[in-house]
């Protein structure tokens, strides 16, 4: 294609995300201020109803949460964004919403915490929090793109996993790949694959909601059709409705755990370079991967034989794809703006200690900081 | 007789609630108000949080949603605005609207989205075990007020009604003929309807607070009660302690989404309003 076709823009990681969720369908955006994540709302509140679309500011997070899955639930593609302090009000309904198999998306900007923390400054403290966030076993499918062209991609890909798999899906964010401004080839929307929600072919009376399957997703049917079915957030049987018998209870929560677990290798995704020869293995996701990558260039310029792995899927875990990656490793370096979250993951998934660079100061990891450990 | 089965899930009784709760009276009475209101079943929605109240949705057959505590007029918002279509009734009780989800009672009302809210206050926490919620009356037990209750209570229809609620009407599980009635004309406003009914929790209620059986909190009910017309020529003081029934508010005001519709259809290319 001529350059000149091409169709490149100047933008922030706030509006990639608010531009590709349109892309991909998104039609409700039900939100709360707050920083580092208020851009995609106002992006929203001034899109939305050009395109018949619905954009609510609701009283809190605890709201939007609920409302988002409200209108999924109506049959319309849906999605919040907030911080960490937001995101700790939304875990009620991320429950509900994985209990109840309903697609959405959540876009969780992290910024320094705990609490009220550092509004303004990034930080990645909220990995854990992402995957055991909400109470009881569940599963989560979180992606932490880097660059603003990842968060393009893989805003489009968390609405396509959430509406296949029936789950909400989290998307870590931070305040730098949130703010930073950087040119993005937009492709043409018409060769993007977007993923719409199986919907059932079976008629009223023969549909049962939470009939399990091959792929075990439930098929979808939005209320207002018909159906008369049952939703809740009680453990419940394939028809809907409350039970507590111990076996169609462990069944259930059991399918909803191996829904994601048994198709890890369809969700999971690395972007790796240099790794094929590599001795050294730097591990870095989100924004602290452009570090990470720089790093990783430099070296091997100079015939440092260093290789880089940016999960793009933080969970499911990659955890025996990145351990086969750097089995003959001499060292592995895993920067991140927490006190080592994915870390102790990559050292239980590898069994072997590694070197773990962080930062809880607001500041991002430099080149310089990573170097220090090399 | 009224033919209840026809909107029941009679596969799911027998229901849960004890002898005596007023749950049951409620529910008879929205489901004739439904019936009388002629609207197509399938463009019903019922939507619940957590309590004694909210399990109503598991044995009507309808789309129904049973939400987490508080919550419920957060979902209804969501499917209201996604299918606007849609009738959507929103079925609470006193904790869940008006302690857990008092946030959100204050604000669906203040946004005059079009949702009927149908409250069952039984003045306490019936599915817990008996503790006091905001609307157990000042003095009162719960398990959790041993030495009776030091807090004052909430009048849910005048918070409706400071709130922004276009409908607003109270009765009680005593007057079971007047409740369809209030229940189809909140079905039939456009806006935020609220229609509260006090109903009786002998179990926790009456029993912790030596109030009798069902029947004397009914019959409770039936002295207290002083219809809303009455009320307004009493003076305040000699209506402490009573029950004002009937359609106690009553107002217009836009609706939210014809107020967001307007946004849709008046926004050009370039994004200014027409």
């Amino acid at each position: 294609m001529n350059r000149n076709q091409l169709n490149i823009r100047l933008m922030s990681g706030n509006e990639a995300c608010a531009e590709a969720a349109l892309i991909a369908g998104m039609r409700f955006f039900a939100g709360y201020p707050i920083t580092p994540s208020t851009e995609i709302a106002e992006i929203l509140s001034r899109r939305l109803p050009k395109v018949k679309g619905v954009f609510i500011q609701m009283e809190d997070e605890i709201a939007s949460m609920a409302s988002v899955i409200g209108a999924s639930l109506a049959g319309v593609k849906s999605m919040t964004a907030t911080s960490g302090p937001g995101f700790s009000l939304m875990q009620e309904n991320i429950g509900f919403a994985i209990m109840a198999e309903i697609p959405c998306v959540v876009v969780n900007v992290q910024r320094g915490g705990p609490s009220t923390g550092l509004p303004t400054n990034p930080a990645q403290g909220d990995v854990m929090q992402a995957r055991w966030g909400t109470h009881g076993d569940h599963p989560a499918i979180v992606v932490a793109p880097g660059t603003v062209n990842q968060v393009f991609e893989w805003t489009i890909k968390a609405f396509n996993l959430s509406e296949y798999y029936r789950i909400p899906v989290i998307m870590l964010l931070d305040e730098i790949v949130s703010h930073i401004n950087e040119k993005v080839i937009l492709p043409d929307p018409s060769s993007l694959a977007i993923i719409n929600r199986k919907h059932t072919t079976k008629m009223p009376g023969e549909y049962i909601p939470y009939q399990n399957n091959a792929n075990m997703v439930p098929e979808f049917i939005e209320f207002g059709l018909g159906y008369h079915y049952h939703v809740t957030g009680l453990s419940h049987d394939e028809s809907g409705f409350p039970t507590n018998t111990p076996g169609i209870v462990n069944k259930l929560i059991r399918r909803l755990n191996d829904k994601i677990e048994k198709h890890r290798h369809q969700i999971i995704k690395l972007k790796t370079e240099f790794v094929d020869d590599a001795d050294t293995f730097i591990i870095a996701y989100g924004s602290t991967a452009r570090s990470a990558h720089f790093v990783a260039r430099m070296n091997r310029a100079k015939g440092i034989k260093i290789g880089f792995i940016q999960p793009l899927v933080l969970w499911p875990f990659p955890g025996k794809e990145i351990a086969d990656i750097v089995k003959n490793a001499k060292s592995i370096i895993v920067p991140e703006m927490n006190l080592g979250q994915l870390s102790h993951e990559i050292e239980c998934a590898c069994a072997r200690p590694v070197i773990s660079v962080n930062r809880v100061d607001g500041n991002m990891i430099t080149p310089e900081d990573i170097l220090e450990r090399l | 007789m009224f033919p209840y089965s026809k909107y029941l899930r009679t596969n799911r009784l027998p229901h849960i609630w004890c002898t005596g709760c007023g749950c049951g009276i409620i529910l008879k009475a929205m489901l004739r108000a439904v019936d009388r209101s002629g609207i197509d079943r399938n463009t019903l929605i019922f939507v619940s949080g957590i309590g004694c109240s909210s399990r109503t949705p598991g044995y009507i057959d309808f789309d129904t949603l049973h939400t987490t505590h508080g919550r419920a007029l957060a979902f209804a918002t969501g499917i209201k605005l996604a299918k606007p279509e849609m009738k959507v009734i929103v079925l609470t009780g006193d904790g869940d609207a008006c302690a857990i989800g008092g946030n959100h009672f204050i604000h669906a009302a203040r946004r005059n989205l079009d949702l009927t809210v149908i409250l069952y206050n039984n003045r306490i926490y019936g599915m817990t075990g008996g503790q006091p919620s905001p609307t157990t009356p000042y003095g009162e037990k719960g398990t959790t007020a041993p030495y009776g209750s030091i807090e004052p209570s909430f009048d849910v229809c005048r918070l409706a009604a400071a709130a922004g609620a276009v409908f607003v009407a109270r009765s009680t599980c005593y007057h079971a003929t007047q409740l369809d009635k209030l229940i189809l004309k909140a079905m039939n406003i456009k806006g935020f309807s609220l229609v509260e009914i006090l109903s009786p929790c002998p179990t926790y209620y009456a029993h912790l607070n030596r109030l009798g059986t069902s029947l004397d909190l009914l019959m409770g009910y039936k002295r207290n009660s002083i219809p809303v017309e009455k009320a307004r020529r009493l003076d305040p003081s000699e209506l402490k302690d009573k029950i004002v029934t009937g359609v106690i508010y009553k107002t217009e005001r836009p609706e939210y989404f014809e107020e967001y519709h307007k946004l849709q259809q008046g926004i050009t290319e370039n994004g200014r309003l027409r």
